[in-house]
């Protein structure tokens, strides 16, 4: 029982960030049918970027809690400006290209961004100083600490600051427009060039939070985070419905779960023959089932032709 | 519609093209060679690269099926071969007998995939792709315990090299008074390999099967309509698709003498599906030279940058692997920005996107 609720609550801290990125990816598919790939990347210069001002302001005798601010703030500027240049740089120019000519553009720039990072930051695992003093909670034999709180709590905040920004703002109107007709959503006055590139910049200012959260919870970083995490919330958006920002939010959340719970049990369901480090298979395979029953994603609507 | 431009080109001109393509081909090891076996190496690869493209290019490029897990196809080939004819298992079977068995296995593998996940379309069936190539390198990576099978991280050493009777592939021998190096036998097996391939492309383009994969492309509904069976021509592409790459990966294993799952990283399937489209989906001589030149750059740029920064600022400022794959990456932004359709692409292809632009 404790295996259990232990795991429940790794899953959702978890499942928070995959769904904090999961929405990048849903955002940018939904509006104009890109897969973003380089999104896991601007993740992970999320992360770095954090992690720099926070090291240069530590010795400062600021607050520790204002560090973290000030880092987060930093990060999620950085990524809205980097969200904003690829998509002006690698995507805007391919509007309308065959549709696998963005998808090569977009590994091409993911390559790049490893690539600076490593140049800029090293090709070590770099070390988070803990801002924050920890606290352990215990509830019924499951622990978790006070990171975790504000990890989960932080997300849930953020996302319904999204849901607002999508559902009650002019802006959010106009995204809305966009994705279910574009043509129809420029003759009514909806300039669809900056609806695409705030789709951009809200993305990758949620994947910068969730860049934050990743290094402050496993306290540590290295410049090729951002590919597996980038693949597993991708896969978090799809089982969702890709294109659904609900479905993201909840394919993000299942996802961490189901990890969680995988890599909890998969040694008793299958005598020892599996070990822990199976983790990463469960998300694909969880989304190869998903997909063979329901191919639109859990909550995704059927689009018919879109992809 | 190649064979209306090439119909047009007088014969005696169009042998003298597939002469000096000849020359050229007989030549390259023995040229690349001057420079080190490094050289040949690096041709080899770039003819595996061409081999796995084209085989890519049956399911991406003709049926429009995106597909990012090809690599696990090369990884079941190459560790079918590893694992059959290494110490590991003590097994030493011929080659005649596992690369084909590799292909069947890779082709199986293909099915496995492809029959639940074709009725996915585009995206959804991308990232199940990708998924699966995901599984197996994962599988690949912690199958060392509780039975040691594919030996984990540390890859499976001292595989058997190609061998006909006593004529090993590995070692350098003398053929007609010629002293002939073990790449360079590589070489010509993969040039024969790779004529397969293209010769295999050739055909289907305009066959039955061919047509159908277009009509697949352009329009499943449509296609279905017209009383194509979409599932299995869809399934063939695959399954086909596949085999090749098993192939690929038998051969890789062969030369090698040592796989590891770290070959087999999403990285690769990206690298030769970029490869696909860099040079021009569905245009065989367009993939070639995509294969060809995404093998090469990398590899010039190593030799490349070290001796420029040097010479620039006299020291090294950045690291030169990283500035590498930097250039790398921006390469192929820059290519698909001013060239969308691809280095090379097809007549057909290139007129529909101008029909589309208007």
């Amino acid at each position: 029982m404790d295996t259990l609720l232990q795991q429940l609550i790794n899953g959702l801290t978890l499942g928070a960030v995959y769904a904090l990125v999961a929405l990048g990816y849903t955002m940018v598919y939904g509006i104009i049918g890109l897969i973003n790939f380089a999104h896991g990347e601007v993740v992970m210069i999320g992360t770095m970027v954090a992690f720099t001002v926070i090291v240069s302001l530590a010795g400062s005798g600021m607050p520790p809690l204002l560090i973290l601010g000030v880092g987060l703030l930093v990060s999620v500027l950085v990524c809205m400006a980097l969200g904003w240049s690829l998509e002006r740089v690698a995507y805007r120019p391919l509007r309308g290209a065959p549709r696998l000519t963005p998808l090569i553009t977009a590994i091409g720039m993911s390559m790049v961004l490893q690539n600076v990072a490593m140049i800029v930051w090293g090709r070590n695992y770099i070390t988070f100083p803990p801002m924050i003093e920890k606290h352990i909670y215990t509830v019924a034999g499951a622990t978790f600490t006070n990171v975790q709180v504000a990890i989960v709590t932080l997300a849930a905040l953020v996302m319904i600051g999204l849901i607002y920004l999508v559902h009650r703002t002019r802006i959010g109107m106009a995204m809305r427009a966009t994705a279910q007709n574009p043509q129809v959503a420029s003759l009514m006055g909806v300039d669809i060039n900056r609806v695409i590139a705030m789709a951009f910049v809200i993305g990758s200012a949620l994947g910068a939070v969730a860049g934050c959260m990743v290094g402050s919870y496993y306290e540590i970083a290295h410049y090729q985070m951002g590919f597996m995490l980038g693949l597993k919330a991708f896969t978090a958006a799809v089982l969702g419905g890709i294109g659904n920002l609900a479905g993201a939010m909840a394919g993000g959340i299942l996802l961490g779960v189901i990890e969680a719970l995988g890599a909890g049990y998969i040694g008793q369901l299958t005598g020892d023959f599996l070990g822990s480090h199976y983790q990463d298979i469960f998300a694909f395979i969880v989304l190869i089932v998903v997909l063979m029953f329901r191919p639109s994603g859990l909550f995704g609507e059927r689009t018919g032709d879109r992809a | 519609m190649n064979g209306q431009v090439k119909t047009s080109v007088p014969w005696q001109r169009h042998w003298l093209g597939v002469l000096l393509i000849a020359v050229v081909l007989l030549a390259v090891p023995f040229v690349a060679a001057l420079g080190g076996q490094a050289w040949v190496r690096i041709a080899n690869f770039a003819i595996l690269y061409i081999f796995l493209a084209l085989g890519l290019n049956i399911v991406v490029g003709y049926a429009g099926l995106l597909d990012l897990g090809y690599v696990a196809f090369y990884a079941v080939g190459a560790y079918a071969y590893a694992l059959l004819a290494s110490p590991h298992f003590g097994l030493h079977l011929p080659f005649w007998v596992i690369l084909p068995l590799g292909a069947g296995i890779a082709c199986l593998f293909g099915m496995l995939l492809g029959a639940p996940t074709l009725k996915l379309r585009g995206d959804y069936l991308a990232i199940v792709t990708l998924g699966f190539g995901e599984i197996i390198r994962i599988f690949l990576n912690n199958l060392n315990a509780p039975i040691n099978v594919t030996n984990g991280a540390q890859g499976i050493t001292l595989i058997d090299p190609i061998r006909i009777g006593e004529f090993s592939f590995a070692t350098t021998s003398t053929l007609l008074g010629i002293e002939i190096s073990g790449p360079q036998k590589y070489y010509f097996l993969l040039v024969a390999l790779a004529i397969l391939v293209i010769i295999v492309n050739v055909r289907l383009q305009n066959s039955r099967v061919g047509r159908a994969w277009q009509a697949i492309r352009e329009d499943e509904v449509a296609a279905k309509a017209c009383g194509i069976n979409t599932r299995n021509i869809k399934l063939l592409a695959f399954a086909m698709g596949a085999s090749f790459g098993g192939i690929a990966g038998g051969v890789f294993s062969a030369m090698q003498g040592f796989v590891s799952p770290e070959s087999f990283s999403l990285m690769e399937s990206i690298t030769i599906l970029a490869m696909v489209v860099l040079g021009g989906m569905g245009h065989i001589p367009g993939v070639i030279l995509g294969a060809v030149l995404l093998t090469a750059l990398p590899e010039v740029l190593r030799y490349g940058i070290e001796p420029l920064q040097d010479a620039l600022f006299g020291r090294m400022i950045i690291d030169p692997e990283s500035l590498r794959m930097l250039i790398f990456g921006l390469a192929m932004v820059l290519v698909m920005r001013f060239r969308p359709a691809g280095l090379w692409p097809s007549p057909q292809r290139r007129r529909e996107l101008a029909e589309h632009s208007d």
